[in-house]
């Protein structure tokens, strides 16, 4: 199943436009051919909180952005003309009446495969899987999911999870199978089906859950971020709340590549992004694990760290990033990477500022600041 | 019945801040009539289990409406109200 991991070249300079989901609304950053020059554009629904803002790549023009305000419910708009219009779903993610769940925000987003035009996939909070079929106008819960007989088992209670509540996030589909699907949950773990949803399995094995009586347990995990490779949908990383982890399927044992990343900065953090072409590598960006959970740069000092073998080592890339006293860190959104033929990598903090490399990472210049808190960047 | 739209609502009203609606058995009523107005709206301030959202209050002729199944047969004033929140 294994496909080529050679990375193949791509012609030429292209624009990259970013889509800034933030705290305080949604933004966009769009640059010049070269990527030296950037214009900020916005705020689209300024005073919503949005969670997360898609391009889909198939059309290449219908955006969803997954919003809400400190007092109204949930919602998605949807754009069909690359955001110059919105409009709102006719039907929002929302958990079947009598279920006793209600849906507090939408949380992430994903555009479905190649084969299945208008398919999106959407993770909640509290955890719930949703799938729209005519590109985000209308939701439905995936049932196999949402009504699953260990699904609570699985997340615990709607009220547990992480500080702004327990979320399901990262679904990967494969592109060679638009029934293979992956999520990720914080708090659950990372799950599989084979199905198209109708059923799920915990894909845990080997990765620490040092918060548990058990600290290899079936599922219960904190993963914080999971990618599948496009290339090599066999290739998954995924950033989880105890190290970084690399899983080459059908084996179901993820490997610790986190233990190589320096003893001084550690191996937790929000994001990985890989790289679009070369599976052997990605890019994570660390902060502090360490005792009550600071959730900020390592001693103040950010970095992003690549690798360009698998995890097997890492590389420091922080030239032009604050040298110290910098206390922000990337959520696990706020990361992305572009498809020039030197991929642009891009990062947006909790501080409001955006970060772009059109090196690789080799060096970093912050291309905006001031905006509200940044949740997720997304590139097309 | 008159329903009073607050701000954070007016998108969906096209900005007009009163609106009138045909009496309605029920607050359950009203914001369903509301809702084959204004699309969207409903969902807004009451979730999928027919809950009031934590931070939107509901003002019947001035008495806050505790649940969707309040009477409201003689109501003259629907006032939906955005309680603080956010930051």
């Amino acid at each position: 199943m294994a496909t080529t991991r050679k990375t193949t070249a791509v012609a030429a300079p292209r624009r990259t436009t970013l889509l800034l989901a933030t705290r305080k609304g949604l933004w966009t950053l769009a640059s010049d051919a070269a990527r030296r020059a950037w214009k900020l554009s916005g705020p689209y629904f300024l005073g919503h909180i949005v969670h997360h803002a898609v391009t889909d790549p198939r059309d290449g023009k219908t955006v969803l952005a997954a919003a809400r305000t400190g007092h109204l419910g949930p919602t998605v708009f949807r754009s069909t003309d690359r955001g110059r219009t919105w409009k709102e779903a006719a039907q929002p993610p929302a958990f079947k009446a009598g279920s006793g769940r209600t849906v507090d925000h939408t949380f992430w987003l994903t555009p479905g495969p190649a084969s299945e035009p208008g398919v999106w996939y959407a993770g909640t909070s509290p955890q719930g899987l949703f799938r729209s079929v005519d590109g985000g106008l209308t939701w439905a819960g995936v049932d196999g999911f949402n009504e699953h007989p260990q699904r609570k088992a699985w997340c615990g209670g709607d009220q547990d999870g992480t500080p702004d509540g327990p979320k399901l996030h990262s679904i990967n589909v494969d592109p060679r199978d638009a029934r293979h699907l992956y999520i990720g949950m914080s708090s659950g773990g990372i799950f599989e089906s084979t199905d198209g949803g109708a059923d799920w399995r915990p894909l845990n094995r080997g990765v620490k859950a040092l918060f548990m009586p058990d600290p290899d347990p079936e599922f219960g995990h904190d993963p914080h971020c999971l990618r599948l490779h496009p290339r090599d949908p066999d290739r998954l990383y995924h950033q989880n709340h105890c190290g970084i982890y690399r899983l080459d399927r059908p084996g179901d044992r993820w490997v610790d590549i986190g233990a190589a990343m320096p003893k001084s900065v550690g191996a937790i953090g929000f994001p990985v992004v890989l790289h679009p072409r070369d599976p052997e590598t990605l890019w994570v960006f660390p902060m502090d694990g360490s005792d009550v959970w600071p959730r900020i740069s390592p001693s103040g000092k950010p970095a992003a760290y690549r690798s360009v073998n698998g995890g097997k080592t890492w590389q420091r890339q922080a030239t032009g990033l604050p040298k110290a006293q910098a206390w922000w860190t990337v959520k696990r959104q706020a990361m992305t990477v572009d498809l020039a033929a030197t991929v642009g990598v891009y990062f947006g903090t909790t501080s409001g500022e955006v970060w772009g490399s059109r090196d690789e990472g080799r060096s970093w210049k912050c291309l905006a600041r001031h905006l509200p808190h940044i949740y997720a960047i997304e590139a097309t | 019945m008159i329903v009073r739209i607050p701000g954070l609502l007016r998108s969906y009203t096209q900005g007009v801040e009163t609106v009138e609606v045909a009496t309605a058995a029920t607050l359950a009523d009203a914001l369903n009539t509301l809702e084959a107005r204004f699309p969207g709206l409903r969902f807004r301030i009451v979730d999928e289990q027919a809950a009031i959202r934590p931070h939107i209050k509901l003002f019947v002729d001035g008495v806050l409406a505790r649940n969707l199944s309040l009477p409201l047969a003689s109501a003259g004033e629907l006032m939906i109200v955005g309680a603080l929140s956010g930051g």
